[in-house]
């Protein structure tokens, strides 16, 4: 496994819910990074997000990783769920919200 | 060099035989698209997993040539 390999694993490791995004969640610096910013603060729960601008290894490390040529990137609990546009019809759905509840994901205080 | 909508949808209905579809322009640029794609193909399938058969017809421009393609994916009825 190289060296980002790893280092993305961990992330997804370490964090029940991860956002790999463009920009920061007070300053998203693409409208789909915001789009799936406020979808995650509608829901409600604690998330953890990195910054692809700020380290080139994992903007592009991430897209092979998932194997998804697009950023932002959704993991639930190790998992991939997908970018924004699964993120907003899941959420459109409610299936979003139903599946943080089933994976116990915890709620943003 | 954005992608014109119609070589778009001649990706994915060369990909997806049968795939219907519609697209939006959502600022008017040409250049940031919405599209909906109903396929056959898409049956039983997760929704990455259908988003990744459109990613795939789209031949690696997804997220370089096209970075602003909003897509919404469904199984015709």
């Amino acid at each position: 496994m190289s060296d980002v390999t790893q280092r993305i694993a961990d992330i997804v490791e370490a964090n029940d819910v991860v956002l790999f995004m463009k920009g920061t969640p007070l300053f998203p610096q693409c409208g789909f990074s915001n789009r799936a910013v406020s979808i995650l603060d509608h829901c409600g729960v604690t998330y953890e997000s990195v910054d692809v601008l700020q380290d080139m290894e994992i903007r592009q490390g991430i897209k092979s990783f998932s194997d998804w040529p697009t950023i932002p990137q959704l993991y639930v609990k190790g998992e991939f769920v997908g970018g924004s546009d699964i993120m907003m019809e899941m959420f459109e759905a409610g299936e979003l919200q139903t599946m943080f509840g089933e994976k116990g994901v915890a709620s943003a205080s | 060099m954005p992608m014109a909508a119609a070589d778009i949808v001649a990706m994915i209905e060369a990909a997806l035989p049968g795939a219907v579809v519609e697209m939006r322009d959502l600022a008017g640029d040409n250049d940031h698209w919405a599209a909906r794609v109903t396929a056959p193909q898409f049956a039983g399938l997760t929704r990455v997993k259908q988003h990744k058969l459109v990613y795939d017809a789209l031949g690696g421009r997804m997220g370089g040539e096209l970075h602003a393609l909003q897509l919404t994916t469904a199984v015709p009825n």
